[in-house]
């Protein structure tokens, strides 16, 4: 096995990959990569975005195609460019520590492997998850949500 | 800036019109993917536009009106013809010394800088190098030239994945550094379809699609219902192509960005560059162009 040296991530804590089959528009899986960092806790306020070079250089696209989800994620309001330096992370998504979250996806998995030995497969763990989500939002009061930043609205009721 | 601007521009070999009635004007700072099945006159319109043939009927100006073919003009491009021809007994240093002195402007700096990256020796021969190095080094005495304007005939036709990924790496760094535009020919869309935001489709000499990806890709839908309806319902529509099953049909429609209610079990998706492509293909008398407010004044007279 060979590990490629992160060369774009000199200045940036994250690496970009594509996915060709996916079907999602080139700009936008660099916008949702970026979100999915921000939420893990992997880039945080003033963090760097990996150069617009270093990006095209390492998955052969075209530059004005990272310009626009550098562009998408300042209007989202989660990052802003800084003339002749790059792009930064100016918001937060992640609402825990990323210890926190290593020790709630523990606790997650263990729940899992108790849903898994009830006789649950995938598609009834994901509909008890979303039914049970709905049902603490509802508890919690309703209008509160989290990640509203990102514009997520899957599994609103 | 027009990087490229045709207007009624022709060529006849023969008998044959090998391309006809092209009017085309795509503004600089794009990546152009000029596609099309094998002998729709793509080198044809390459050759027209580096200068390397004249034109039968017509006009072709690049960067900003420079007639085809004049020193002004051949200063700002530069042309890596199909299958990336070079003396193969040169080596890469004398290739460097022959392009230094045949051009008024080549960056031997830049050239050797890149080369050592690729890590190409500048002793090596052109006919010793794989294919992967040939077109690397061919790509590199065209970048050194500074051009403004990058044009590529197939480029990328005779190169492993690895080495089509980091050609075209090449070509995108290129464009981040100095704003190049480039033109790229090729029968297979989906080596472009990643990096191209500018389309000209060529079909049987002709132009059938020429426009930014964006907006192709936003006035283009798929419809998809009942089988039955699909004829009345294709009446109210400009349709691009059909594809019609027993109780099922898709509709690959131009919408121009109005969407007008659908009736009642129909549903409407986004088409990809692939999908649009094949369809316009498959249909050589459909054609999405801008209107002639696109084409200036000028060329028109």
């Amino acid at each position: 096995m060979t590990i490629d040296k992160v060369t774009s991530g000199l200045g940036s804590p994250i690496e970009f990959r594509l996915d060709p089959a996916s079907g999602v528009p080139t700009h936008l899986q660099l916008v949702q990569q970026v979100e999915h960092a921000m939420r893990l806790g992997y880039l945080k306020p003033g963090d760097q975005l990996p150069k617009v070079r270093d990006a095209v250089a390492s998955l052969a696209i075209n530059p004005n195609t990272v310009l626009k989800a550098y562009r998408e994620l300042e209007i989202k309001g989660l990052a802003t460019g800084r003339p002749g330096q790059g792009t930064f992370i100016t918001a937060t998504l992640s609402q825990a520590t990323l210890p926190e979250l290593t020790r709630l996806r523990r606790s997650l998995l263990g729940w899992l492997a108790t849903a898994d030995a009830a006789g649950l497969d995938e598609d009834g763990i994901v509909a008890l998850f979303t039914s049970g989500l709905r049902d603490f939002r509802e508890r919690r009061g309703g209008g509160e949500r989290q990640g509203a930043a990102s514009g997520e609205t899957e599994g609103v009721a | 800036m027009n990087v490229i601007e045709t207007n009624a521009l022709g060529k006849r070999y023969g008998n044959t019109w090998a391309l006809r009635d092209c009017s085309l004007a795509i503004p600089d700072g794009h990546v152009v993917a000029l596609v099309g099945p094998n002998g729709a006159g793509k080198t044809t319109l390459l050759n027209l536009m580096v200068g390397l043939a004249a034109p039968t009927a017509g006009v072709v100006t690049v960067l900003g009106g420079r007639p085809a073919g004049s020193p002004a003009a051949l200063d700002g491009i530069a042309f890596v013809a199909q299958d990336t021809p070079l003396y193969r007994n040169l080596s890469a240093a004398d290739m460097l010394h022959l392009s230094r002195n045949l051009n008024r402007r080549f960056d031997e700096r830049y050239a050797k800088a890149r080369l050592g990256e690729l890590g190409i020796p500048l002793q090596q021969t052109a006919g010793s190098m794989s294919g992967g190095q040939q077109a690397q080094l061919a790509l590199t005495l065209a970048l050194a030239r500074r051009p403004q304007l990058l044009v590529l005939d197939e480029p990328m036709a005779m190169l492993d994945p690895l080495a089509r990924h980091d050609f075209m790496a090449t070509v995108m760094t290129a464009i981040a550094d100095d704003g190049v535009s480039v033109l790229l020919s090729s029968h297979v869309l989906a080596e472009l379809e990643r990096v191209a935001d500018y389309l000209v489709l060529l079909s049987d000499g002709s132009v059938q699609v020429s426009g930014e990806v964006d907006d192709l890709l936003a006035s283009h839908q798929v419809l998809t219902g009942p089988a039955a309806e699909a004829g009345a319902y294709a009446q109210r529509l400009n349709v691009v192509h059909v594809r019609r099953g027993e109780a099922q049909a898709h509709l690959l429609v131009r919408t121009d960005g109005t969407t007008a209610p659908m009736p009642p079990g129909w549903e409407a998706h986004p088409v990809s560059l692939e999908e649009l492509t094949l369809a316009y293909m498959r249909d050589p008398s459909a054609a999405a162009l801008p209107g002639p407010a696109r084409i200036p004044v000028e060329a028109r007279n």
